[in-house]
């Protein structure tokens, strides 16, 4: 459909809208992502970027509109196949596989999300529990890991899959200045291994310093979006964002 | 935390001790008396049952009670090959397993709608219809049942001692073979998924696991082995009638007491809670029906105490499973690990 040699956005909504029951969260919402991009999404509490992700995930049917992930309609494709064509993702409230060992965590990821056999998923999975700092775990139930374990989990379980596009949601709340700037350089090395990344992160001033692009959610819809620095001086998304929360 | 050696090697002894408990068992019949043979061929296909619930249930989050369905079918089936084909008994048997199997398949169509509530109770409703139909078949004794022709029993054995020896091992085979091959399905990619999905069906899905195909393969699993023990139940009581073949009680509610007992999410769960089922059922066999609210009583309590049962509780103490269907870790480096 698309013209030879133009290549389609990675991912694209289109009108997407989503409401629980009366309430409207995301309202008729548009938005591309070009391959490469480390796309930052900011918003007021409530604003509905984790229902977003729930809608680019699968998790949720959106109530209208289409999604298109690199030129394809996955408005209608299930949340595990999403996954398999590509899209991994970090839960903000983590959700582990809490009886398996933190090894089996990211091993169930490798094998179903990235496709592996299981003996080279194994070697996968201790790859990214290394980079992610949590090889020292391995062996142990997810349930005993910390919050902050947990989040480092959550991460090592999308990277395992090897998506082409990366959610990440909240996953820097927490962190000392020293464990956000390995956080920033792990995020920095699978981008650099054409991954292209939105980052939903309260955390403005780590956003900032990696996003090639910020977009911020408020009323339902993106208020503003583009260059990050041109987007933290606009004077609605200061009243709104930044006068609210600090 | 580091386990000590002891916890090591307790969980070593418990291996050790099911694997010596399966070779005991296998020499049964040299030692065990008409009573004993008669009472581990039920337990035997008990174990079967159990497992069968705690893997549609337990990792598969269908939470049937309508399996008894697969064994009524299985029994039917085995009469109609047996009896009236005229296949030898283990063919009969397998043909039963196989047909369960296929009648499972456009089941899974019906109960794959529903979720929760709607799902146990559709699970429910498929099983007595399949019981009411039961009842209807032409040559198959209607609503009074009917008995497995001579000539089938005694093809099993030709006196009671080598029909109850044979029965006994029949049973054991089947419980082993089950055993073995859905902790194998555990260990495998599938299994990975499944383990996944016990423990959170929506991240599982987010990592890539299918649910619907794990779904199905669990369901159609237990539809061929729960129609085995149902093949093996018809020969042990000599005789398919609906109702006792299709036992809502024996063959669903009593096996979800003892795997909530014993521990869901788990085959270990799944041996103990049959061991305690068996036990507390001696032990109060002459309260009569009292058992069944002690049953429910205990079940509730351990549940509220841990939900993942006896074993869940015992699990906690140990380094790993008894059962190793869990990948561990094993370092491909030489580096080891920081802390
Ligand atoms: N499953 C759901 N059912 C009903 N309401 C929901 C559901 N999920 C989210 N909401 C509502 O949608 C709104 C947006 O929630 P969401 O979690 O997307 O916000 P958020 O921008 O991620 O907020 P935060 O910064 O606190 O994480 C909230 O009012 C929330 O209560
Ligand atoms: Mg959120």
């Amino acid at each position: 459909m698309e013209a030879a040699g133009v290549t389609p956005p990675l991912l694209e909504l289109v009108g997407v809208s989503r409401r629980f029951g009366g309430l409207s969260v995301i309202d008729d919402l548009d938005l591309r992502v070009e391959p490469g991009e480390i796309v930052g999404i900011i918003g007021p509490n409530g604003a509905g970027k984790t229902t977003l992700f729930n809608v680019i995930g699968g998790v949720l049917p959106p109530s209208g509109g289409k999604l298109l992930f690199a030129g394809n309609d996955i408005t209608h494709i299930t949340v595990w196949n999403r996954c398999r064509m590509g899209i991994g993702r970090t839960y903000q409230i983590p959700k582990p596989f809490s009886k398996m060992s933190v090894f089996e965590n990211v091993l169930a990821a490798a094998v179903h999300g990235g496709g592996l056999s299981v003996k080279s998923a194994g070697e996968q999975a201790e790859e990214v529990l290394r980079q992610t700092g949590l090889l020292g775990r391995a062996t142990l139930n997810a349930e005993r890991l910390s919050l902050l374990d947990l989040k480092r989990l959550e991460l090592a379980k999308a990277l395992a899959q090897k998506p082409r596009l990366l959610l990440l949601d909240e996953i820097a709340g927490g962190l000392t200045g020293g464990e956000c700037d390995v956080l920033l350089d792990i995020v920095r090395n699978v981008h650099a291994h054409d991954t292209t990344v939105i980052w939903i992160e309260h955390v403005i001033q780590a956003l900032r310093k990696i996003a090639t692009r910020m977009a911020v959610l408020y009323g339902g819809n993106l208020i503003a979006d583009g260059a990050p620095d041109m987007v933290l001086a606009n004077d609605r998304v200061r009243s709104v964002y930044l006068g609210e929360v600090t | 935390m580091r386990s000590s050696s002891l916890q090591t090697n307790i969980v070593r002894s418990l291996r050790i001790l099911l694997l010596l408990g399966i070779v005991a068992l296998t020499f049964g019949p040299l030692y065990l008396d008409l009573g004993h043979l008669r009472f581990f061929t039920e337990v035997f296909s008990l174990l079967v049952l159990a497992m069968m619930w705690n893997l549609v249930a337990g990792y598969a989050d269908i939470v049937t009670v309508g399996q008894h369905a697969f064994v009524g079918i299985g029994g039917y089936a085995f009469y109609a090959f047996a009896a009236k084909a005229d296949l030898n008994v283990t063919e009969a048997m397998i043909a039963a397993g196989l047909l369960s199997l296929l009648i499972g398949i456009p089941i899974t169509a019906v109960v794959f709608r529903m979720r929760a509530a709607y799902l146990a109770i559709g699970t429910w409703v498929v099983a007595e219809v399949c019981t009411l139909l039961a009842s209807k078949i032409p040559g198959f004794g209607g609503a009074s049942g009917i008995t497995l022709p001579s000539t089938v029993i005694r093809a099993v054995g030709a006196n009671v001692e080598a029909r109850f020896s044979h029965l006994y091992w029949m049973a054991l085979a089947l419980a082993v073979v089950c055993f073995i091959a859905t902790a194998l399905l555990l260990r495998s990619r599938l299994g990975v998924g499944l383990m996944a999905m016990r423990d959170n069906e929506e991240a599982a899905g987010s990592v890539g696991v299918n649910i619907v195909v794990c779904r199905i393969v669990c369901f159609l699993w237990t539809a061929l082995f729960l129609g085995l023990a149902g093949a093996l139940l018809t020969l042990q009581n000599l005789r398919i009638q609906p109702q006792a073949s299709f036992s809502l009680i024996d063959y669903t509610v009593y096996v979800i007491f003892a795997v909530v007992i014993g521990g869901i999410g788990s085959i270990e769960g799944s041996i103990i809670g049959v061991a305690v089922y068996i036990g507390l059922r001696s032990a109060f066999s002459d309260y009569g029906n009292l058992y069944l609210i002690f049953l429910g009583a205990v079940s509730i309590a351990i549940m509220l105490a841990e939900p993942r049962g006896i074993w869940g509780l015992v699990r906690r103490y140990l380094p790993e499973d008894v059962i190793p269907v869990s990948h561990r870790y094993r370092p491909k480096t030489e580096a080891t690990p920081a802390e």
